[in-house]
């Protein structure tokens, strides 16, 4: 069976008040058949096995953890990666296109969309469509088919079909508007494949858990090498499925800080950013209630405002509700740091440890000097692991522009 | 003490919905995007009075939303015509407010997305529904599930909701609508986005009927209705017929200053075409 995580959200899809199902009625016999297929599947052992066989033959894992003994000492902290840039795709999103997949053939669909921003969770669902034999749509708004034209390509080479979506703010939020227009039509016959922890139920809870193995493996490994939980658990939160996956593995364990890291964007003063639950406020967006970025002044009052962010894969003006909850209740902290400070923070881990990795994850590594300092001013060195949730080959165009070369 | 059972939500539009009943026809519902094309106040409020004056019994006004996810390109359209126009929820409830203050009667059914009254709260929305003159409010993401957060608040003030009920509802669900005492029930007559084809063999007078037995409400079809002609074959067998993407693409097509005539000679051919049965 999947590995079964506690806090179960019910049938109605409620963390605390957030969560909840607000989809327009064409949807919610279909999400009541797939939270039916889900609940099914993750306590059938068979479905499991063939989950987990796939991640070890297919995607590699377990992925490794690994001390990044030369930024720890940057930084001022033992330092633990936990290396899903070294999943088959680059990152962690093929966990859950996986467990989906599956249950989406198990189901009897016939035909997989989804939306994707960066283009990882597109790439993903290429790629597990293209093992399966299934047709596959992946929506992606205009300016991120701009800017992420490498991962356009993988797509298509993979045999999918990439809609750019002209609509809104032309990001990943109007793409996952119209892959909620393509389910409402063929809804007998689709499956939606969400890539993170957003989303009407069951999605908020399937992700994480499909994504739970990060945090469970990331545990164990530590455990094995040092003997110790970590202090702090660190990870990037766009919609948040990196980041629900790894903190799953340590949610329980009260000593265990928890940290995710926002795109600040240009500077949340700005009004130009991603910090949705930084600076974001209560309000509903595609199918739940969460934090999102949201306009208050009269004329646009409830209007969704455009998030900003280098990273395409933070570029989102919602976040998942289990991230709102776990706001809420203080378990995890959130912080945000600027695009200038995770190109930063990318440069500083290729230097020291010879790793690029994606635009979304140097955010988490840009808030390590400041939770590290924390930590140290209660003695000791602190040991911390962070999700390096993908790798930079795909913002190698957007990195050279921003620090002005030409390629 | 016995609880005395409420007054019923929204008499304006029930009683425009029973006076087509009386005539033997359906009632025309004609959608509108509010602030589109110009997001000028008083011309949305004349193209309604328009609606109205051309025949239209109940007028859904949309409000534009940053991101109508269950909405097709025509209303998308309207909706980033009205949003670049500067147009939003307060818009829209001016909007109701000035055809009040203009005399016009018409019952007004407020259409759109949960986030903006969530926004500015779901009790000052109620309050500003009933003080315009809102007759009911269509959520299109708030489902039986979880429509009592916003209909409780309404029908405090006297204001209804319409809930939709789609071709993929199960009995159970449609079941659960009675409860909440509906002015009308919205039936999306086919799978999909606003603006689709109508596909008549879809649309079975067994399951208007169905559904109207199980909610106990008056049942409006939408969803691709686009001529007279469509018009007529729905309205014999539901008691209202919605017309939305095919109004806004005359309003999208109106020279400027043009809308109000635009919409009514669409609304007049439509109407022309509910003869009583």
């Amino acid at each position: 069976m999947i590995l079964a995580t506690a806090h179960d959200p019910g049938p109605h899809g409620r963390f605390g008040r957030f969560g909840g199902q607000y989809v327009a009625e064409t949807l919610m016999p279909a999400l009541a058949e797939l939270e039916a297929a889900w609940r099914a599947a993750r306590v059938d052992d068979g479905f499991g096995d063939e989950v987990a066989a796939l991640l070890r033959d297919y995607v590699g894992r377990p992925s490794l953890l690994y001390r990044a003994a030369r930024l720890g000492a940057a930084v001022g902290a033992r330092v633990y990666l936990k290396r899903e840039d070294l999943n088959h795709t680059g990152a962690h999103k093929i966990n859950n296109c996986i467990g989906q997949a599956l249950l989406a053939r198990r189901m009897g669909k016939r035909r997989l969309i989804a939306e994707t921003g960066a283009g990882q969770h597109g790439v993903a669902t290429a790629t597990v469509a293209a093992l399966l034999g299934l047709p596959c749509v992946i929506y992606m708004g205009a300016e991120d088919v701009a800017r992420q034209s490498l991962n356009v390509f993988r797509m298509k080479l993979l045999g999918a079909t990439v809609v750019p979506v002209e609509s809104g703010t032309r990001t990943l939020k109007d793409a996952m508007n119209e892959a909620l227009r393509d389910w409402v039509t063929h809804v007998a016959d689709t499956f939606y494949l969400i890539g993170s922890v957003a989303g009407p139920p069951p999605y908020p809870w399937m992700v994480r858990e499909l994504q739970a193995v990060i945090g469970a493996e990331a545990r164990a490994q530590l455990l094995a090498a040092e003997g110790r939980l970590p202090d702090a658990a660190v990870a990037c939160v766009g919609g948040g499925s990196n980041a629900a996956g790894l903190f799953a593995g340590f949610v329980d364990d009260a000593a265990v800080e928890l940290h995710g890291v926002e795109a600040a964007g240009h500077g949340v003063a700005t009004g130009e950013h991603a910090a949705t639950l930084g600076a974001g406020r209560e309000g509903v967006l595609h199918g739940s209630k969460s934090y999102v970025l949201t306009h208050t002044d009269p004329a646009r009052l409830g209007q969704i405002a455009a998030a900003h962010s280098v990273s395409a894969g933070l570029d989102y003006p919602g976040v998942g509700p289990e991230h709102a909850a776990w706001k809420e209740s203080g378990r995890v902290r959130y912080q945000a740091r600027t695009d200038d400070e995770a190109l930063a923070a990318l440069g500083q881990l290729a230097r020291t440890e010879g790793i690029l990795c994606a635009l979304e994850t140097a955010h988490a590594l840009a808030a390590l000097p400041s939770i590290a300092g924390e930590l140290a001013g209660r003695g000791g060195e602190p040991l911390i692991v962070v999700c390096l949730s993908g790798r930079g080959d795909k913002d190698m165009n957007t990195v050279a522009q921003r620090l002005g070369v030409t390629l | 003490m016995t609880a005395v059972a409420p007054a019923p939500t929204a008499p304006r539009l029930r009683a425009g919905l029973a006076a087509c009943r009386a005539e033997g026809r359906a009632a025309l519902v004609v959608y509108l995007t509010a602030g589109d094309p110009g997001g000028d106040v008083a011309e949305t409020a004349a193209i309604v009075r328009a609606a109205a004056a051309a025949g239209a019994d109940v007028v859904e006004l949309g409000v534009p939303f940053s991101d109508p996810s269950a909405d097709g390109a025509a209303i998308q359209a309207a909706m980033e015509r009205a949003l670049a126009a500067g147009a939003g929820l307060h818009h829209a409830l001016d909007a109701v407010a000035a055809v009040r203050a203009a005399g016009c009667e018409v019952p007004v059914v407020l259409f759109g997305y949960y986030n903006p009254p969530f926004v500015m709260g779901v009790e000052a929305f109620a309050a500003r529904c009933a003080a315009v003159g809102v007759d009911a409010v269509l959520t299109v993401d708030l489902p039986i599930d979880e429509l009592d957060e916003l209909r409780l608040p309404l029908a405090a003030h006297g204001v209804g909701v319409i809930p939709l009920v789609a071709p993929t509802s199960t009995a159970a669900r449609i079941a659960r609508v009675r409860a909440v005492d509906p002015p009308f029930v919205y039936y999306i007559s086919l799978t999909g986005v606003t603006g689709a084809a109508l596909d008549g063999a879809r649309l079975a007078p067994e399951r208007v009927r169905e559904i109207r037995d199980a909610t106990g409400a008056p049942v409006a079809v939408g969803f691709g209705i686009k001529t007279p002609a469509d018009a007529a074959a729905v309205g014999a067998l539901a008691d209202g017929v919605v017309v939305g993407s095919a109004i806004v693409a005359r309003v999208g097509q109106a020279p400027p200053g043009g809308a109000a005539a635009a919409v009514a000679t669409l609304v007049s051919e439509l109407r022309a075409a509910l003869a009583p049965r």
